[in-house]
């Protein structure tokens, strides 16, 4: 049979079945009138060989560890390594997540994820008056080198890689590390991880911004350059979609303002006079899972091909590993649930099953009582254990992409690739993410999305199972992680400690001279690593580069 | 006919999880309120300003970093201190079921926990609000 009678054939035959269709609606009307994804793509009754007509196997999909890299990064993918099985956490004291760091690496944990405090993420030691409260809460307090040490006791930093979740204060987090690792006896060319870095996501997403735009990606791109030099198997930032979904954004959206926020990096790097196949291999990313299975693994699929195309046609990169977007995964914090909390456990177990088939190559999987609280050691090892599941006995890691080829995913693929590059073009009109930024762009689409999705739960349109259709009487739960309020109090008087014991003539000496190149504006990283090896606390290498740059005010 | 009841939403802390609070404003405005949104990052003593100043009905705290023991009863003892006792105050976030009662006690009249809908919110500020007595 030709081609162009098969062809032929399949329409005759998608007309039958249409009637067949027509036959069967008359008498049972479908649930929804019509079915679409968080994104409004329009899920279709059925997908067929016409949907992936446009999709070039050669150009568009093509083989994993290839460009455009729709299938992976990797050549073998989990046939070789399982993705990078690596749990946030961190809360109270730098001694208790030590211990939980050492339970979750005895557990069978591959890496570690540093949860930071909000006043160490925005660059506040514990004993200031806007610390109040929050001390230890939403992560581990860290002060100064003294509690870095205390954080990585007996964890040999040359072995595990490590991810810090910090990024207007990361130049400091980093500088300590660095610092801790010397005193192990490891170099810095040795060390393995990720500083999230990315402030331009703070502004619009998630709020632990500092400095204005501006001195923030000044920090950004000395980073990028002093680990160039010194650390070369450290990711120097994390491009974050996670929170932008979290936030509220659709899947679309979350591809989409991640991508612009990384074109913006890459944009200020080769400013800088950077090139960009020196640094482009150390960007990484991180998604949300949301519960959209589909979509989700589209979503991943169409981010990768979206930004190795836009390395090679924006920024001209001609290094392979400058196009491959790696990246990191957790599961949706916001699709979690205060009631039933055990159905998580369910929720969790698909959104990383998507996010595996999406080729991830680290994932965090969230625990069952997270909408109620820090979880417990308990529900931490389930949530590991999911994983865990899914690597040694579901199967679906021993071939690479399995979902390629099917018509809804190619179709959905392209269809996401194409939607997120009108919104990085809309942003490209308005004059760059900062711009956009200011005008309330993502701000605005964001919320918008964040209050239909409030809406169609309200209405029940979308069911969540526990919340707005099969409610229980429950009894409140039990067994909560809690930070105690002594914590905080405890924190302060170590901090004190600290200052009282450091030399006082060196922490002065540093900051000054680190003023001096924020001044100047030379590398910072150099003058930081000098000031936290004197114990100088981050709050005070903060306070000199809010005098010298500046505070972001949200407008 | 009665005047718009005039709602303050306000982040208190460091706490920049404000899905919440947006959603929350926009579905009190849609309810025909008058709604003002801090924004990220205030102190108490911010947001007792503002709603002394632009003399609200009531206040909404959005909480979802664990400071709501501290940050919550300070609104209120500010708000007393200012002769502003009399506004509505209410909170939510990430907040556990045992820590409601001290937080009643204090003065939030009541705490919206994750699943709420606006729809109560609204019901809430409309049969709670003391208006031009």
């Amino acid at each position: 049979m030709s081609c162009t009678d098969k062809k032929a054939r399949l329409a005759e035959r998608q007309e039958q079945w249409q009637g067949m269709v027509d036959k069967a609606l008359s008498r049972f009307p479908e649930r929804k009138e019509n079915f679409s994804t968080t994104s409004g793509i329009e899920m279709k009754r059925l997908f067929g060989p016409a949907d992936v007509d446009a999709v070039d196997y050669n150009e568009d999909v093509g083989f994993p560890g290839e460009f455009p890299f729709t299938r992976g990064v990797q050549p073998t993918m989990y046939r070789a390594r399982f993705w990078t099985m690596r749990q946030y956490a961190g809360f109270g004291s730098a001694k208790q997540t030590n211990e939980r760091y050492r339970y979750l690496l005895g557990q069978g944990q591959t890496g570690l994820s540093v949860a930071f405090d909000l006043p160490t993420q925005i660059g506040y030691d514990s004993d200031m008056e806007l610390a109040d409260g929050e001390v230890g809460k939403v992560g581990v307090a860290i002060d100064s080198l003294a509690d870095m040490e205390i954080l990585f006791d007996q964890i040999a930093l040359d072995k595990v890689s490590t991810s810090m979740t910090i990024n207007a204060p990361a130049a400091v987090l980093l500088a300590m590390y660095i610092a801790v690792a010397e005193k192990q006896g490891v170099s810095s060319d040795k060390l393995r991880g990720t500083i999230q870095n990315d402030v331009l996501k703070e502004y619009f997403a998630r709020g632990t911004y500092i400095f204005p735009p501006q001195p923030s990606m000044k920090i950004i791109t000395d980073i990028f350059s002093y680990c160039k030099d010194n650390l070369p198997n450290w990711n120097t930032i994390s491009i974050s979609g996670y929170h932008i979904r979290e936030a509220g954004s659709s899947a679309v959206q979350e591809v989409a303002f991640t991508l612009a926020d990384g074109l913006a990096y890459v944009d200020a790097a080769v400013k800088t006079g950077l090139d960009v196949d020196d640094f482009a291999k150390r960007l990484s990313f991180f998604f949300n899972v949301h519960n959209n299975f589909l979509e989700e693994v589209a979503k991943f699929r169409a981010a990768r091909r979206l930004w190795a195309r836009l390395m090679k046609e924006r920024f001209g990169a001609k290094k392979a590993s400058s196009m491959m977007m790696r990246f990191h995964t957790q599961t949706a914090g916001c699709s979690l649930t205060a009631q039933q909390p055990d159905n998580n456990v369910v929720r969790v177990t698909m959104q990383a099953l998507a996010a595996v088939l999406g080729g991830t190559n680290s994932l965090h999987t969230n625990s069952r009582d997270e909408a109620l609280c820090l979880p417990t050691e308990d529900s931490v090892r389930i949530a590991l254990r999911t994983q865990q599941i899914i690597a040694h006995e579901s199967g679906v890691a021993d071939t690479i992409d399995p979902l390629a080829g099917s018509y809804m995913v190619e179709s959905m693929t392209s269809e996401i690739e194409e939607k997120a590059l009108e919104y990085i073009n809309k942003i490209d009109d308005l004059g760059g993410v900062v711009k956009a930024i200011e005008a309330g762009f993502m701000q605005q689409e964001i919320g918008d999305s964040a209050y239909a999705y409030q809406k169609s739960v309200e209405t029940a349109d979308q069911v969540i199972v526990g919340v707005n259709k099969f409610t229980i009487e429950e009894a409140p739960p039990e067994n909560l992680l809690r930070i105690k309020q002594e914590m905080e109090i405890e924190q302060r008087k170590s901090l004190a400690a600290v200052k009282a014991g450091r030399d006082a003539n060196a922490v002065d000496d540093s900051l000054k001279a680190l003023r001096e190149v924020a001044e100047s504006g030379d590398n910072l990283l150099p003058a930081i690593v000098s000031a936290v090896k004197t114990y100088a606390t981050l709050g005070e290498v903060c306070g000199i580069l809010r005098e010298v740059f500046g505070e972001y005010i949200e407008s | 006919m009665d005047k718009k009841i005039k709602v303050l939403i306000a982040k208190p802390g460091l706490d920049g999880h404000d899905r919440g609070a947006k959603v929350v404003s926009r579905a009190l405005r849609d309810a025909g309120m008058e709604v003002i949104y801090t924004g990220i990052r205030q102190t108490p003593e911010q947001i007792v300003a503002t709603a002394v100043q632009e003399d609200v009905d009531s206040i909404g705290m959005s909480c979802l970093s664990g400071a709501h023991n501290k940050l919550f009863p300070k609104v209120v003892n500010l708000l007393k201190e200012k002769g502003a006792g009399d506004v509505l105050v209410f909170g939510g976030g990430i907040i556990p079921d045992e820590d409601i009662p001290g937080l009643k006690e204090s003065g939030i009249t009541e705490i919206f926990l994750p699943g709420a809908s606006t729809e109560d919110t609204i019901e809430f500020i409309r049969n709670n609000v003391k208006q031009g007595v």
